[in-house]
């Protein structure tokens, strides 16, 4: 099964004197109280973040029933803003395939799969034996998902107490604590390029195609930084 | 639990869940030394940052209200707080929430 040690060293991963868990956990208090505000019940709010556990998915459901989309649009909309979940499990876990691991590790704890925890585990993985990083992922990702399901439950009950400012505080808190992360991830010629062009083509792509701007971003922006730095490799 | 809602927050998890189960099973076969696997971990942190820089130009939701220009001022001196903290995470997070809020309530 888990080994227990290793889970729970990913799991105190979070109380690092950088950790994500304080950022994530006041964007899911701003989550609690936006679907509080939506006219969410408490079981309602936290069922969405224990199923979804992707801020912008969740922001992105709650636009939508606030215009009245269908199922269909929601499903499309979401689909195309948490694409990026995809390239960031792809390039996550060969660092984690063991043989000697169970498949079923992977199929479950692909559910943890969020810039938070990515980062955290992209930044720690050299130090874990590649047997057990499974567990320390599973570790670090049953962490941050408790902090989102605590954030939400604060967010719903002291709603009431968040005036329009300090919501908008709360917003911009998530956006900063990433790109913080990816400037300090930015160590190689490749990863840089990466987070430039991506940061420069999503909001260019914007203008063309708002649903296709953070995947055309991506892709095209990825692959460019990969080329260049393939070239200069060589 | 009204209906609507519950059959939105489904959606929406499958909608989430999907990509995150396409990668788990697609990168089965691939090595963390390979060709492919550089330009899938390009293609994430692109990805990452298109969405960062979306959600700062274009946001949604509240972050909406706030200008461009007060957006820009927040992510300009957060990421001189970063800087000035030796590249610690938690300061300029903190700070960029604090300031936000400050500008929003002295503009408004």
């Amino acid at each position: 099964m888990i080994n227990k040690k290793i889970f729970f060293k990913g799991y105190k991963s979070i109380l690092a004197h950088d950790s994500p868990a304080i950022a994530l956990g006041f964007c899911f208090v701003a989550i609690g109280a936006l679907l509080k505000n939506l006219g969410f019940n408490i079981q309602e709010s936290i069922f969405s973040t224990m199923l979804t556990y992707a801020l912008p998915g969740s922001l992105v459901m709650a636009e939508s029933l606030l215009v009245g989309a269908s199922l269909l649009n929601i499903f499309l909309a979401v689909w195309f803003v948490n694409a990026r979940l995809y390239p960031m499990a792809v390039s996550l876990f060969p660092l984690m395939m063991h043989k000697n691991q169970p498949k079923w590790k992977y199929y479950f704890s692909c559910h943890f799969i969020a810039v938070s925890a990515w980062l955290i585990m992209k930044s720690n993985y050299k130090s874990i034996p590649k047997e057990q990083r499974i567990d320390y992922w599973i570790g670090i990702g049953s962490a941050t998902w408790s902090v989102a399901v605590l954030g939400t439950f604060l967010g719903f009950y002291f709603s009431e107490f968040l005036n329009k400012e300090i919501m908008m505080g709360l917003a911009i808190l998530n956006p900063i604590y990433f790109l913080c992360m990816m400037v300090g991830a930015s160590k190689t010629i490749q990863i840089t390029l990466s987070v430039l062009l991506g940061a420069i083509l999503g909001p260019i792509f914007y203008f063309f195609s708002p649903e296709w701007s953070i995947l055309l971003g991506g892709v095209v922006g990825g692959t460019v930084a990969y080329l260049i730095g393939e070239t200069n490799v060589s | 639990m009204s209906v609507s809602v519950v059959y939105a927050i489904l959606v929406t998890s499958l909608a989430t869940f999907l990509s995150r189960f396409l990668g788990a099973i697609s990168s089965q076969g691939i090595k963390e030394t390979s060709k492919i696997f550089k330009w899938f971990n390009c293609l994430a942190y692109a990805t990452l940052a298109a969405l960062i820089a979306r959600t700062i130009i274009f946001p949604v939701g509240v972050l909406n209200e706030a200008g461009h220009s007060l957006r820009f001022v927040v992510v300009i001196l957060s990421l001189a707080v970063f800087f000035l903290s030796k590249r610690n995470y938690v300061y300029p997070t903190i700070f960029s929430a604090v300031c936000m809020a400050v500008l929003v309530s002295f503009f408004k």
